[in-house]
C-alpha cells in the first residue's frame, strides 16, 4: 500500500510540475509577455520599466526557475494592475465558485444518478427512453444558453428568481441549475453503467431467485456495489464544474473566480488568470489523486495491477 | 441477439422507420449546407445595418428588410446571421477535430507501438495537458495569442489531442502484439507503414466515435469562447457572440438570445445523436 501511495504522489507531482511548465511556456508563445501586461497605450519607457521589474529581461531558464520557485512556496505574485497579490484576489473570489460547484454538483448528482437508475431499471420501456431523450438534450445544452433560458422564463417572466449577482439562496438556484445540467449526463451515464453491471452478476439472480423484492434487491445490494464507480466519477467532475464557472459566472454576474478571469483578460492583468488555471490544474490533480487512493482503499486489486 | 427472418411484417415497415431515425444526420446536412452556401441562402447581408429597425420581433417589416426570426440590436436580419454563423461554428469545429485527431492519434499509436521511452514521455505530457481544465487552458492560451477564428482553431487543437492520444494509445496497445503485426515488423515493414496499414484501419472506428463527440464540444467551445469575446471577433457573425449581445436583450427582446442558442443546441444534439449512432454500429455491446 505505501508503495502504491508514494508511487501515485509522486507521479501528481510530476504532472504539477509539467503543468506548471507548459502555463509558463504558454504565456511566451508570442515571445515577450510584457505586452500581455501593458495597455496599448503604453510608450515604450514604460513597457521597458515592466519588463525590467517583473524581470521578463533575464534569460528564460532563470525566469524559469524563479517561477517554479515561487509556486513552491505559493506565491502567485502580484496583481500588476490592482496591486494585491494573486492569492488573496482568488481567495476572495474562491467562496463564491465553490458555493456555486457545490450547488451545481446537488444538482447534477440529484437528476443525473435517480435518472441513471431509471435507465437501467427500466431499460427499453417508454420512461427510459423519455428519460434518456432528456439526458441528452441536457448534455447538448450549452450553459450559457440554459443560463439565459431560465433567466428570461424565471426572471422576467414568472419574477421568481433574482437574475443575476449575489444575496442568497435564491441567487444560486438558477446557476447551479445551469451549470449542473451539463454534469447530469455524466452521472446518469456512470449510474446506468455501473448498476448494469452489477444486474448481471450471479449474486442478483440468486437473490431475485430467492423472492428478494426488487427495491430492497436495489438498495441492500446493489447500490454499495455500484457506488464505487459513481463516487469515482463525482471527484473527477468536481473540477469539470470548477471550470464550467468560468462561462456560467459570467452569464450571472456571479463574483466568483470565473468572473474574475475573464475581467482579468481585458484588463490584461495576466498573472490573475495563471493563478487561476494553476488553482484550476491543482485541484484537478489533487482530486484525481484522492479518487484513486480511495479507489485502492475500498477495491485492492487496482493496487495490484498498479504494481505490476 | 437473434436474426429476424426477413419476411416479418416489422422488417418491412423497417426501412421508412430506419430512415427516420436518422433524422440527426439530416439535421447536420442541413447545417453543413447552411453554412457553404450561406450567401445564396441568406435573404441580407449578415452585416447590413437597419438602425431604424433595431430589435424587431420575429415577422417584422421595416424599410427593405422582413425579419423572419427578428433583428439584433444594429437592425441586422437574425436570420441571416444564423446561416452564417454556422459556418463560423462548423469550420473551427471541423478544422480543431481534423488538427487535434491527426496530432492526437499520430502520437498515441507511437506510444503505443514504440514502448519505452517515446511512451513514457508523450503519455506524462498527455497527462500534463488532460489536468489543466480544457476550458482554462483554451482561454489562457487565447488571450495569449489574440482573438481571431484561426487562433481559436490552433488553440482547440493544442487543448484537445490528448483526448485522441490515450484512445490511440489504448488501441495500439491492444493490437501491436498481434501475429500480424508483429510478423510484418518482423518482414521489415517500416514503422509508418505498420501503423498505417495495420494499426491505424483496426483503431479508426474506436477514434471516430471520439471524434464524433469531440466534434459537439468543439462547437461548444467555439461558441463559449466567443461568448465570453474571445473567439471569433465582431462583426463576423458567430452564435456564441450573439447570445452575449442576447444576454443584455433578455427583458426587451427575447429572440436575440432564443434563437442563436436553439440552433447551436440542435447542432451539438444531433452530432451527439449521430456519435451515440456511430459508436452503436461500431460496438453494438454498448447498446
Amino acid at each position: 500500500m505505501l508503495h502504491f501511495l508514494l508511487r501515485r504522489c509522486g507521479q501528481a507531482l510530476v504532472t504539477i510540475l509539467g503543468v506548471a511548465t507548459l502555463v509558463f511556456f504558454v504565456q511566451r508563445l508570442t515571445g515577450d509577455p510584457t505586452y500581455l501586461l501593458v495597455p496599448e497605450t503604453a510608450t515604450k519607457a514604460d513597457i521597458d520599466a515592466l519588463r525590467h521589474a517583473l524581470g521578463f529581461d533575464r534569460p528564460l531558464i532563470v525566469q524559469y526557475l524563479d517561477f517554479l520557485s515561487d509556486l513552491a512556496r505559493f506565491d502567485l505574485g502580484q496583481s500588476v494592475v490592482q496591486r494585491v497579490p494573486v492569492a488573496t484576489i482568488i481567495a476572495s473570489r474562491l467562496p463564491y465558485t465553490l458555493q456555486l460547484a457545490a450547488g451545481a454538483l446537488v444538482v447534477a448528482a440529484g437528476l443525473g444518478i435517480p435518472a441513471g437508475v431509471l435507465l437501467a431499471m427500466f431499460r427499453d420501456r417508454w420512461i427510459a427512453k423519455v428519460c434518456a431523450g432528456f439526458v441528452l438534450a441536457a448534455q447538448s445544452m450549452p450553459t450559457f444558453w440554459s443560463g439565459i433560458l431560465l433567466i428570461m422564463v424565471f426572471a422576467v417572466h414568472l419574477g421568481w428568481l433574482p437574475p443575476s449577482s449575489t444575496g442568497g439562496f435564491s441567487n444560486l438556484v438558477m446557476p447551479s441549475i445551469a451549470l449542473g445540467l451539463l454534469s447530469m449526463a455524466t452521472f446518469a451515464r456512470i449510474t446506468r453503467t455501473a448498476l448494469l453491471d452489477e444486474l448481471s452478476k450471479d449474486y442478483v439472480r440468486t437473490a431475485r431467485s430467492r423472492g428478494v423484492r426488487t427495491m430492497r434487491l436495489l438498495f441492500r445490494h446493489i447500490a454499495r456495489n455500484a457506488s464505487i464507480p459513481v463516487i469515482t466519477v463525482s471527484a473527477l467532475e468536481i473540477s469539470n464544474l470548477l471550470a464550467g464557472a468560468v462561462i456560467v459566472e459570467t452569464v450571472f454576474a456571479w463574483p466568483g473566480l470565473g468572473q474574475v478571469t475573464v475581467q482579468s483578460i481585458l484588463a490584461r492583468d495576466f498573472l490573475i488568470v495563471q493563478g487561476v488555471v494553476l488553482l484550476g490544474s491543482f485541484v484537478t490533480v489533487m482530486l484525481s489523486l484522492t479518487a484513486d487512493i480511495l479507489y485502492s482503499i475500498v477495491d485492492p486489486r487496482i493496487r495490484l495491477d498498479a504494481a505490476q | 441477439m437473434t436474426a429476424v427472418p426477413a419476411t416479418t411484417p416489422a422488417a418491412r415497415r423497417w426501412p421508412l422507420r430506419k430512415l427516420l431515425r436518422w433524422w440527426p444526420v439530416a439535421l447536420i446536412a442541413v447545417f453543413v449546407v447552411a453554412a457553404i452556401f450561406a450567401p445564396l441562402i441568406a435573404p441580407y447581408d449578415p452585416n447590413s445595418q437597419n438602425l431604424l429597425g433595431r430589435l424587431k420581433p420575429p415577422g417584422t417589416t421595416s424599410r427593405a428588410f422582413h425579419y423572419l426570426l427578428g433583428s439584433d440590436e444594429l437592425g441586422r436580419d437574425l436570420f441571416s446571421r444564423i446561416i452564417f454563423g454556422a459556418r463560423a461554428s462548423l469550420m473551427v469545429a471541423f478544422a480543431s477535430v481534423l488538427l487535434s485527431g491527426t496530432f492526437g492519434v499520430a502520437a498515441g499509436m507511437i506510444a503505443g507501438y514504440k514502448r519505452g521511452v517515446a511512451e513514457l514521455i508523450i503519455m506524462r505530457i498527455v497527462d500534463v495537458f488532460l489536468s489543466i481544465p480544457a476550458i482554462l487552458l483554451a482561454i489562457i492560451t487565447v488571450a495569449v495569442l489574440g482573438p481571431s477564428l484561426v487562433n481559436v482553431i490552433v488553440v482547440l487543437a493544442l487543448t484537445r489531442w490528448p483526448r485522441y492520444a490515450r484512445v490511440a494509445y489504448g488501441q495500439t496497445l491492444a493490437i501491436a502484439n498481434m501475429p500480424y503485426v508483429r510478423l510484418s515488423a518482423l518482414m521489415g515493414a517500416s514503422v509508418f507503414r505498420v501503423l498505417g496499414i495495420h494499426v491505424l484501419p483496426n483503431i479508426i472506428g474506436a477514434i471516430s466515435v471520439v471524434a464524433t463527440l469531440e466534434f459537439g464540444l468543439m462547437v461548444l467551445f467555439e461558441a463559449g469562447l466567443s461568448f465570453l469575446g474571445l473567439g471569433v471577433q465582431p462583426p463576423t457573425a458567430s452564435w456564441g457572440a450573439m447570445l452575449s449581445v442576447g444576454r443584455n436583450y433578455i427583458a426587451n427582446a427575447w429572440w436575440v438570445g432564443v434563437f442563436p442558442g436553439l440552433s447551436l443546441f440542435l447542432l451539438v444534439l444531433s452530432v451527439n445523436l449521430t456519435g451515440d449512432k456511430v459508436r452503436d454500429q461500431i460496438d453494438p455491446r454498448a447498446q
